[in-house]
């Protein structure tokens, strides 16, 4: 899956648990979900649980305390696709 | 685990506390009671002469018993070394049926939806003595 695809459905998994609008707006690789997203630790589980159900994969315990910004969760994401 | 020592590892005490008994538990689910005291602090105020359970004491009750001490229960070993558990209550959505008054014993019904990363989802309902139910909804909080 090409990064463009993935940062799309990224986005859009994210999207309901944000506080802060304009870094979702400008959202990049090197966007940290907690720090800027301002997304707190238990929708931080929301999100990856979406992302499993999105992408059909199993998150670990140990890729889930990496995930903390947009560019390890599309690591993890393409890591775990890759595996299948 | 008994319900007892469940209980024990509540971080909640009177006035707070908001669990009798629990009468089953297990990975899946947890079923449990609590009976209000007549004298209660909150019917004072809720309403004024016209003492009814407020809906965040019901909700309260539902979290005690259909997450909190669910939660206790899948968490035991790791809880045992530590005493008394951190929780935080994160989202709930409920809707209410029926009004619950002072004296009333109430019974809630939890199943968890899921337990992951420390999040703890339930799906809980909470009926009154004459089995009817009282609101039901979902329940989730982080528990370490």
């Amino acid at each position: 899956m090409e990064k463009e695809v993935l940062i799309t459905a990224l986005k859009k998994i994210v999207k309901p648990y944000i506080q802060d609008e304009e870094a979702f707006e400008n959202l990049s690789e090197n966007t940290d979900f907690i720090k800027d997203l301002k997304i707190n630790s238990a929708n931080l589980v929301d999100v990856i649980l979406d992302v499993e159900d999105e992408f059909d994969i199993i998150v670990d315990n140990e890729s889930m305390e990496k995930m903390l910004t947009v560019k390890a969760a599309l690591e993890i994401i393409e890591t775990k696709l890759s595996e299948k | 685990m008994t319900s007892a020592e469940i209980i024990a590892l509540l971080p909640y005490q009177k006035p707070f506390l908001f669990v009798d008994e629990l009468t089953s538990i297990s990975e899946n689910g947890v079923t449990g009671n609590y009976t209000f005291e007549k004298a209660a602090f909150f019917y004072e105020g809720h309403f004024k002469g016209n003492p009814v359970t407020p809906g965040v004491i019901l909700t309260e009750v539902m979290a005690q018993i259909g997450v909190v001490c669910l939660g206790i229960f899948l968490l035991k070993d790791e809880i045992l070394q530590l005493s008394a558990p951190k929780i935080a209550l994160t989202s709930n959505q409920i809707d209410f049926f029926l009004p619950v008054f002072p004296g009333e014993k109430v019974t809630v019904i939890s199943e968890k939806e899921f337990f992951r990363f420390n999040k703890l989802k339930c799906k809980v309902q909470l009926f009154n003595a004459s089995k009817e139910l009282v609101c039901r909804g979902f329940i989730s909080g982080m528990i370490k």
